[in-house]
């Protein structure tokens, strides 16, 4: 039996008076791929956000690969973990925004190798070797000159998800990374996630409201309203046979709205 | 009267005290403008504390005294400076006072995304500063920047005071020994006019270079 890569024991997020999640616990095993889904509002992404470190967690603890990531030991005691610890924790997650985030000012190539280089000293030459690989992989490898400004937005996505990939990290969080697309651009990407999904071994974090897509990729998938976990299973059961009465009235909701399930 | 050579001589001479305080003016401007403006973005409470004070100071007493100080009343504390450093210290000081509010303006307005994905690639305070803000940040101060500098050019004009021998100043010298009013103060109108449209047009050509290949960006 082999330990989680992620455990979240009691975890709790507020914004001022409000709780998006509250006394949340689950643990993701190594290799897995996990679906988020749930109404907006209901602290699925926020849980991808404190992942990467983008927000703080107001009670709890999370453990990535071992370690505490927002605590750290100091003389035998815990402490709040500080800028090195978070820096040294990160080096495991990667994450692909809904937006893309990339850096408007660099080249596609540029996009991709400036953190390899900066943050693990990759040689140049190796770390352009290694973007090119990345970009054929996601068949962008005729852009590697391009500006972002230049790509559409599927292309950016495509450039995004290989910019993540190029820290090899053992983590990926995805949050809604096909909800900025125009709906004809969305294929492009859910086929690159899907490659990876099959050929890495990398454990795969995915908040969508593309309920195919989730039910396709994922070993598992985790229902939230309201900052916790309304059910979970795998796909066949939340999507076919779903317990709970949320999930139920969620799901009919989605179809009413014309999404594939 | 007649000696019209010498005396725009004495001008040019003077344009040429003008331009030196100018260039050297606004290249103290832009370092300090640099050091507070970052100063006032820093996570550490003194040293946004400084910035500040630096800031509201010069923007809030008037470049004439500043001058007066930096001249008469800093030797009082051991400090005795020639009046061209005296001249560019309170013009470089002064606007760059003004300038680091442009650069800190100009930091924040680079949108929280392009943060969240520096921390997403793991890149130290100090890297996402250097490759990702800054570089997006500097194609919005530049034209700031230009208006400051002229600002700084028209602001020479003062130093006269401490006896600096600048363009209007050597007007000035002019008119007491001509008389004429209209003649020197024409000329040095042009001149002031021509150095200020060449200042715009380097800072045009600088942001052309900077913002190439940025087509869209915003």
């Amino acid at each position: 039996m082999t330990d989680p890569i992620i455990r979240i024991d009691n975890l709790v997020k507020s914004f001022g008076t409000f709780k998006v999640l509250d006394g949340l616990s689950f643990d993701v095993m190594p290799g897995e791929k996990l679906a988020l889904i749930g109404p907006s509002g209901s602290g699925k992404t926020t849980i991808l956000r404190i992942l990467m470190t983008l927000e703080s967690i107001s009670d709890g603890h999370i453990e990535i690969c071992g370690d505490q990531l927002y605590h750290m030991q100091r003389n035998g005691r815990e402490v709040p973990a500080d800028e090195a610890h978070l820096h040294k924790m990160r080096s495991h997650i990667g994450m692909v925004f809904q937006h893309f985030n990339l850096f408007p000012h660099k080249s596609v190539l540029e996009n991709i190798t400036l953190a390899p280089i900066l943050t693990k000293g990759t040689p140049r030459a190796k770390a352009e070797a290694r973007a090119m690989e990345l970009l054929e992989m996601v068949g962008l490898a005729d852009k590697a000159d391009a500006r972002p400004a230049q790509l559409s937005g599927g292309q950016k996505q495509r450039v995004a998800i290989a910019r993540a990939l190029a820290l090899q990290p053992r983590i990926m969080l995805f949050d809604e990374v096909t909800s900025a697309l125009d709906p004809e651009l969305v294929e492009e990407v859910l086929l690159v996630m899907k490659r990876l999904a099959a050929e890495t071994d990398m454990t795969m974090l995915l908040v969508t409201h593309e309920m195919g897509f989730a039910h396709e990729f994922a070993d598992r998938v985790l229902f939230f309203d309201k900052g916790r976990i309304v059910e979970q299973g795998p796909p066949e059961q939340i999507f076919s046979n779903p317990r709970e009465e949320r999930t139920q009235s969620f799901l009919r909701k989605i179809i009413a709205a014309g999404h594939r399930v | 009267m007649g000696d019209w050579g010498g005396y725009l001589s004495l001008i040019l001479q003077g344009a040429l005290v003008t331009a030196k305080l100018t260039v050297m003016g606004c290249a103290l401007a832009l370092v300090v403008a640099f050091i507070a403006g970052l100063g006032r973005v820093s996570r550490f409470a003194a040293i946004r504390w400084l910035a500040t004070a630096y800031i509201e100071f010069f923007r809030g007493t008037s470049i004439f005294v500043q001058l007066f100080w930096v001249y008469f009343v800093l030797p009082f504390a051991g400090v005795t400076l020639e009046p061209i450093q005296a001249g560019i210290m309170a013009l470089g000081l002064n606007v760059g006072a003004y300038a680091a509010e442009v650069v800190r303006g100009a930091i924040l307005s680079v949108p929280r995304d392009q943060y969240e994905a520096c921390i997403a690639v793991n890149l130290t305070r100090f890297q996402r500063m250097r490759h990702v803000i800054f570089p997006q940040a500097l194609p919005l101060m530049l034209p700031t920047f230009g208006n400051n500098a002229i600002e700084l050019l028209k602001g020479t004009a003062v130093v006269s005071l401490i006896s600096l021998h600048d363009m209007t100043f050597q007007a000035q010298v002019v008119r007491a020994q001509t008389g004429s009013t209209l003649i020197p103060f024409a000329t040095i109108l042009v001149l002031y006019f021509l150095m200020a449209l060449a200042l715009s047009r380097a800072i045009r050509m600088i942001e052309t270079r900077i913002t190439r290949g940025l087509d869209g960006v915003r």
